[in-house]
């Protein structure tokens, strides 16, 4: 009964040099690439489609459906782009498994651009990892070496070129047609949907934007079977992915688990909640998935089951908060994010979330009233489902989740004209943990 | 501090490169804004106008995407550049405290530059690495764990010239500009420096070694994993 973990893309991470095309060699990588290049692109579509495997970057689309809506037979060229932007708060998969094992992405990104008759392909990594970057450098340095990428790759007579772009600092480059226009060399702003990248993506052709770990996966998937994918998580949520525990926990850290773990088990493996402390709230998926509490340990945590919960399972970035921590203070402090990252395209994202971050304030300092919180809810009506994008959604869940849960925090705050609680408790220093 | 012939000779070629890796001339802006960045340590109006020439586009047609992104300097960054993640997890972890203290410590605020020019300081935002938190960069490299105690010894190291080493990065943290040409796509060569991985990274695999946990084999059913 007991889920354990199944760690597949992190599991020579603790070999110095994991990194290096050498280490990824010697433990089977590139035979998938091998394996595909023999293999006509619509079969491989369709074994990615079989697997079950769904978009590791949060929204948890099927990869090989969206791999097959690009049209074929035009004579436009077509691009994978991955998304490495990674910037959703509480989220750290893809840098460290970029740090550790980039050559999985790599022999993704082959496989992947060979299923979907790319001859280009791009990296988007946030420009704030520079040891990261040097990494991916090096990585795509020694595949170009061996011949598993360029021209005639092994070969088969398929040619790809890969191109590592630097992001410069906009958390909005993530939303992926924001990251479109921001690799074309313009201000990162979402563009309207339709026309799909699918249809009209990068430089107006079809394109395919995946997540660092959707890439990452395919070459697992190649070397294994579908079978063997789908084989691990539950019903509708296949596969594995990393559980990324985070905050007022025992042992924070990346566990690579099937989908459908809980907390609860999560939890047990990293020792608990920090010491002498209980769990307050959490987050499935991110800031922008509503929080959960203690009554959502069992939840199963695929997308299915925490979306009936009343969140988004996401990026898999469980923050751990413990009984130390002022929910208003974490929620203001997500509201500025928002703020400061509001592209500014559309009114309700540009000026709500300027509005609430005032709001916050104020009940943070024990000066709102009770028809603030009111006001809050009315401002989040106004985002949700009018904003451009999902930016704007995203921002209202820690609010109107945060009220759900622990409405009488928030009044206690305005009754006491002041919070309750002192921020030094919670940190590292103040205990529970060295 | 208009180019200089020469250092705008050398630069035309970096350019060139960095425009050839892409399919249209227009997507090296950004990498020509981290290249122009890298050479005065912030982007100036000479850079803008670099970046301008080299793809036919009007200055204020660069001037809009400098603005945009965070990572463009348009007042010089000091040397080492200190950014403290204090976003909600970090924060609450002691990211607001280490931010506090060592603002005071420097006598300089955010987005501020201390007077010897070498630390500049920034309140940045999510940097995943939560599981590390408390999170400070420096030059864009890895700093996990932090306390307000090793943050102002950091600091002090830097001003004083000792070398620092990250704790998941290079040997030796490099200064901005030289940070900024590996962002614009010219390696440095260190690629091979440093951890695969550390700590909170490691956690799961460590567990699943201890207790003989793996992920099935190919082609066996795994009934247990699927609950
Ligand atoms: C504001 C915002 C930020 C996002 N940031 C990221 C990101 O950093 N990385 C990512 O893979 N997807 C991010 N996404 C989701 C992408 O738009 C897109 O769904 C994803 O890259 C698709 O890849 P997948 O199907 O493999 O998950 C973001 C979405 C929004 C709205
Ligand atoms: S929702 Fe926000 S980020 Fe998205 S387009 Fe509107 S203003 Fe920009
Ligand atoms: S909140 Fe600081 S690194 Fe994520």
């Amino acid at each position: 009964m007991t889920t354990t973990l199944t760690p597949v893309l992190s599991a020579h991470w603790d070999e110095a040099d994991s990194y290096t095309i050498g280490a990824y060699e010697r433990h089977g990588g590139y035979k998938g690439l091998r394996k595909a290049l023999t293999m006509a692109p619509e079969d491989i579509v369709a074994m990615v489609k079989d697997s079950g495997l769904r978009g590791r970057g949060g929204a948890g689309f099927p990869t090989g459906m969206k791999w097959g809506f690009l049209p074929q037979g035009g004579d436009k060229p077509h691009y994978l782009v991955v998304n490495a932007d990674e910037s959703e708060p509480g989220t750290c998969k893809d840098i460290p498994l970029m740090l550790a094992n980039p050559q999985s992405l790599i022999e993704g990104i082959v496989i992947s651009s060979f299923a979907i008759k790319a001859n280009h392909a791009f990296i988007y990594v946030r420009g704030e990892v520079l040891h990261v970057v040097r990494r991916l450098q090096q990585a795509i340095g020694e595949a170009y070496d061996k011949g598993f990428l360029g021209a005639d790759i092994l070969g088969s007579g398929y040619n790809l070129e890969l191109t590592l772009h630097c992001g410069a600092g906009a958390y909005i480059c993530g939303e992926e047609t924001a990251l479109l226009d921001s690799l074309e060399g313009y201000r990162g702003q979402p563009r309207l949907k339709p026309p799909f990248p699918a249809v009209a993506g990068l430089y107006a052709c079809p394109t395919v934007v995946n997540n660092v770990e959707s890439i990452a996966s395919v070459p697992s998937i190649l070397t294994n079977g579908a079978g063997w994918f789908s084989g691990m998580g539950t019903e509708k949520s296949k596969g594995f992915g990393f559980f990324s525990l985070s905050g007022h926990v025992t042992k924070p850290g990346q566990y690579e688990a099937p989908l459908g773990i809980t907390l609860r088990e999560l939890l047990d493996m990293a020792g608990g909640v920090r010491a002498g402390h209980e769990l307050k709230f959490w987050t499935p998926g991110g800031s922008s998935t509503p929080i959960f509490t203690a009554e959502h340990l069992d939840v199963p945590l695929d997308f299915e089951s925490v979306g009936a919960a009343g969140s988004m399972l996401g990026t898999r970035a469980l923050q751990i908060f413990d009984d130390t921590t002022c929910v208003i203070r974490a929620v203001l402090r997500w509201i500025e994010f928002y703020e400061h990252e509001s592209c500014g395209k559309c009114t309700p994202c540009r000026e709500g979330n300027f509005w609430m971050a005032q709001i916050l304030e104020r009940l943070e300092h024990g000066n709102g009233t009770e028809a603030e919180l009111d006001k809050l809810l009315d401002i989040c009506d106004n985002i949700l489902g009018r904003s451009f994008c999902a930016l704007g959604d995203g921002a209202t869940s820690p609010v109107t989740s945060s009220i759900q849960y622990f409405r009488d925090e928030y009044i206690e705050h305005f009754r006491r004209g002041g919070c309750p609680f002192d921020p030094a408790a919670s940190t590292v220093w103040a205990g529970g943990k060295a | 501090m208009a180019f200089t012939e020469d250092v705008r000779a050398r630069l035309e070629v970096d350019a060139k490169e960095i425009i050839a890796r892409y399919p249209k001339a227009r997507s090296a802006l950004l990498p020509l804004l981290h290249l122009v960045q890298a050479e005065q340590g912030y982007v100036t109006q000479d850079g803008i106008g670099f970046c301008a020439d080299m793809l036919n586009i009007t200055a204020a047609e660069v001037t809009a995407v400098v603005t945009f992104y965070t990572m463009y300097k348009q007042e010089p960054a000091g040397e080492y550049h200190v950014g403290v993640c204090t976003n909600t997890l970090c924060a609450v972890m002691g990211g607001d405290q280490i931010f506090a203290e060592l603002s005071e410590h420097l006598g300089i605020g955010n987005h501020e530059t201390t007077e010897d020019g070498r630390v500049s300081i920034e309140r940045v935002e999510c940097n995943a690495a939560c599981d590390f938190a408390p999170v400070v960069m420096v030059n864009w490299e890895f700093f996990d764990n932090q306390s307000p105690e090793t943050v102002k010894r950091l600091v002090d190291d830097l001003r004083v010239g000792n070398d620092v080493k990250p704790t998941r990065g290079a040997d030796r943290v490099c200064t901005w500009r030289e940070a900024s040409r590996v962002l614009a796509g010219f390696p440095d060569g260190r690629a091979g420096e440093g951890v695969q991985a550390a700590g909170p990274t490691l956690e799961g695999l460590n567990l699943a070694r201890a207790r003989g946990w793996t992920a099935p084999a190919a082609g066996e059913s795994n009934e247990e994993n699927d609950q």
